[in-house]
């Protein structure tokens, strides 16, 4: 399956840094978001999913 | 604390939903038409604008901003409102984000069928239109933000995350991908040639139903299935990862539409790997959306809302797992310009836009009234038909495009094409597009059924008023509370630096792709023997895209040998350098025409446009009557087209724009002393002539008629580098 993806960019020069970049970049952004999801408190995320049925405090 | 009370704006809400049904029942109607026009080809015969090439992005318009964009401004209106505890934050913003929106609306409605088109799918309307929807889409984000300015409650919950990208995004895109040097008040060219227009066109089309059919949607989810189940979501968690995620990677993906096309292979493969990894977030949303049903499934039984939305989200999960496995090569060397690709978007467009809209409605409208749905009988009835019509329209569309593609790569062993004629693969899948027009009118039904509904629910129940609320005022935080707080629940405070993060989060995709393919030349390599357009091809250009034909034909070959051995040499980056916009089409509901200039002689193309069906039988192209009607071309603009293309970079001289009229002229004789090589042709223009002439009207030669330039477009198609 990459063999299509393996072979087109290898004459820039350098190249081979961009792909370590982006690797970098992604796993970054997810470690990041699961650590951030993941320390939240049990009641904030309670609080937090409850704000559309608490709406109706209507008169 | 205390407490203030404040009315909730519904009277916007009723206005957005009457819209939603009256321009579903619109954008549906006019599908089921084009769906008739594959069996009846010209039922429509000679009425220009209620042609299949013009009626096509009318009904994808319609469809895409009228019923689904009323739909999403309907629930963002009800539920920011409520999820912020505040009125909108101006009646008139709300008001002119309703008008305005109609009046664009109207406006796509009368210039579509009078053949005022750019031809870029899900952007075909002109540019003083395209400015409308900026400053409309703008006076949305503002009554947006400052409503979430002055809430009344301290977090924003995941469904205005939602909002919020949509907002952005969706001025991004259509800000960029319309880009164009307008010529009249009406015409225009993109300022993108060939494979950049392309690029930016997808990259455009694919985050349109990103951010304008999904994001908002998905909002909506977070907000109405917890609303009607009556419990909170699944995982709160799982929506934060969903959100972020989703944004990150959609926005990467649009290259996928262009597979095996003249762009760069690189960013083909950049599509295919981020549309592989969007599956996760993608499927991640559709669990959440179904799990918070866990426990109340019981309520499925007998709530038709909530069937509306189980079966709006099934169909959510199977259009994001068959858009990845479309987006592998191999997989998109089979279904691409297929109907398979018809089946997947109405996949999307009738089970989860469609199904998400109508539970919504059915929602609401009961809440607003005061009262109770009119009859649940009927709108499980609607839910029945209208699931039914779905199965029956996509199935047979799926198995359309399998036998299609098949037939397209089938080789004889002596190497030649099995199915040489192209029609033959047409007329093999007829019995697919009656059963995908029944399938069309069961929706259509349901929807029908809806309107009924709805109807007599209002009728029955109470005026619909703004509503009395009352909440306590959003209090400082003081500095002491903000201290001992954990870091990362800022962000849901802060929506101004929740929105930077998001553009951020949109904006690396786009640019990674675009700018390297604007910017470096080496992108794009020219090629010494193609030329720009003579003045008569230019405006036979213009005329096919005035017709739509670009719905239908692809211009666009792959480099597979079952296309090169049909069409001819593979397309070429270079190729496409004077295309302002390019047209490569998406879907061959006839063959692809890059290559079609010199395949056949003038008169056969006059006689085909005339009367596809007299030179193909079972052909199921329109005649294009119009083009020969006894009225002079308008050519008094082919100065400034030209001009405008010089502007772009098209190489025209002065003095070829200065001879513009007599060179178009010359070509057009041209073409006219071929058409006389045939004897009947001679005979019926003399006929024709007398007729005219007796009649007392003046004979417009044909070399001054609309079908000349298009003639001289199509023999033109692909002869820079046609290889004898």
């Amino acid at each position: 399956m990459f063999e299509q993806i393996k072979h087109n960019m290898e004459t820039i020069a350098g190249v081979a840094i961009y792909p370590i970049l982006s690797l970098l970049i992604f796993f970054a952004f997810f470690v990041g978001l699961g650590i951030w999801v993941y320390s939240y408190k049990k009641e904030k995320i309670e609080e937090l999913s409850q704000i559309p049925l608490n709406d109706s405090q209507t008169l | 604390m205390e407490m203030q009370q404040f009315y909730y704006d519904n009277k916007i809400v009723k206005k957005f939903i009457y819209a939603t049904i009256v321009f579903g029942v619109v954008g549906m109607l006019v599908g089921l038409i084009l769906a008739l026009m594959f069996l009846f080809p010209n039922m429509t015969d000679g009425i220009s604008w209620l042609s299949f090439g013009r009626l096509r992005p009318l009904h994808t318009n319609a469809v895409i901003f009228a019923f689904v964009g009323n739909a999403m401004f309907a629930g963002v209106y009800y539920s920011l409102q409520r999820l912020l505890k505040a009125r909108m934050f101006s009646d008139f913003l709300s008001n002119l984000n309703f008008w305005g929106w109609q009046l664009i609306i109207v406006a796509a409605a009368v210039s579509l069928p009078l053949g005022y088109s750019t031809s870029k799918e899900y952007a075909e309307l002109e540019w003083p239109i395209d400015i409308a929807i900026a400053l409309i889409w703008v006076a949305f984000g503002i009554n947006m933000i400052g409503t979430i300015l002055k809430r009344r409650e301290r977090h924003l919950y995941v469904a205005i995350w939602f909002y919020i990208a949509t907002f952005v995004t969706v001025a991004v895109l259509h800000i960029f991908n319309s880009l164009e040097l307008p010529v009249t008040a009406m015409k225009s060219y993109s300022v993108y040639a060939g494979v950049q227009d392309a690029l930016v066109q997808w990259w455009y089309g694919h985050n349109a139903v990103a951010f304008f059919l999904t994001t908002p949607f998905l909002g909506l989810m977070y907000y109405f299935v917890p609303k009607a189940a009556n419990r909170p979501v699944y995982s709160y968690r799982l929506s934060i990862v969903h959100f972020w995620s989703l944004i990150f990677l959609y926005i990467w993906a649009g290259p996928h539409h262009l597979l095996y096309s003249a762009l760069p292979t690189w960013a083909q493969n950049l599509g295919v790997v981020f549309s592989i990894m969007l599956i996760a977030p993608s499927w991640g949303g559709m669990i959440n959306g179904l799990l918070t049903l866990r426990g109340v499934w019981d309520k499925v039984r007998v709530d038709p809302v909530l069937k509306f939305f189980v079966v709006a989200i099934t169909g959510y999960g199977m259009a994001t797992f068959e858009g990845p496995m479309l987006s592998l090569k191999n997989v998109n060397a089979i279904a691409h310009f297929t109907d398979w690709i018809i089946a997947h978007v109405h996949v999307g467009a009738l089970a989860w836009n469609g199904f998400m809209a109508f539970g919504i409605i059915y929602w609401l409208i009961p809440r607003m009234t005061k009262s109770t749905l009119y009859s649940i009988k009927l709108a499980n009835f609607h839910f029945w038909i209208g699931t039914l019509g779905i199965i029956l329209y996509t199935l047979p569309m799926y198995v359309a495009g399998f036998t299609q593609a098949s037939m397209w790569k089938q080789f004889n062993p002596d190497g030649t094409l099995t199915y040489g004629n192209f029609l033959e693969t047409v007329t093999q899948i007829m019995p697919m597009y009656w059963m995908r027009a029944a399938g069309g009118l069961l929706y259509l039904t349901g929807m029908l059924v809806l309107v009924y509904n709805i109807i007599q629910t209002v009728r029955a129940g109470a005026t619909i008023e703004d509503e009395l609320a009352e909440a306590p005022a959003l209090q400082q935080i003081s500095a002491g509370r903000i201290k001992g707080e954990k870091y990362h629940a800022w962000l849901e405070r802060k929506p101004i630096q929740l929105t930077i993060f998001a553009v951020i989060a949109i904006l690396i995709g786009g640019i990674v792709q675009i700018v390297p393919t604007i910017m470096i030349k080496s992108n794009i390599p020219t090629i010494a023997s193609v030329k720009p357009y003579s003045p008569l091809e230019l405006e036979g250009r213009d005329l096919y895209i005035r017709e739509g034909c670009v719905s239908c034909h692809s211009q666009m070959v792959r480099p597979f040998r079952s296309e090169v051995e049909r069409y001819g040499p593979q397309s070429k980056a270079g190729e496409f350098v004077y295309d302002h916009p390019f047209l490569w089409g998406s879907k061959r509901t006839g063959p692809d025409l890059l290559r079609e200039g010199g395949k056949y002689n003038d008169n056969w193309h006059f006689n085909h446009f005339y009367s596809p069906q007299s030179i193909s039988a079972g052909s199921i192209m329109p005649a294009y009557k119009w083009l020969f009607a006894n009225e002079a071309m308008d050519i008094s603009l082919i100065e400034k087209k030209m001009q405008a293309m010089q502007t772009l970079g098209v190489p025209y001289s002065d003095a070829d724009i200065a001879n513009a009229q007599k060179d178009l002229r010359a070509q057009a004789l041209k073409i006219e002393e071929n058409l006389k090589s045939d004897p009947d042709f001679v005979n019926s223009y003399d006929n024709s002539r007398k007729k005219v002439e007796a009649s007392g009207e003046k004979f417009v030669p044909m070399n001054e008629r609309e079908i000349v330039a298009l003639i001289a477009y199509i023999q033109r198609l692909g002869t820079d580098i046609k290889v004898k």
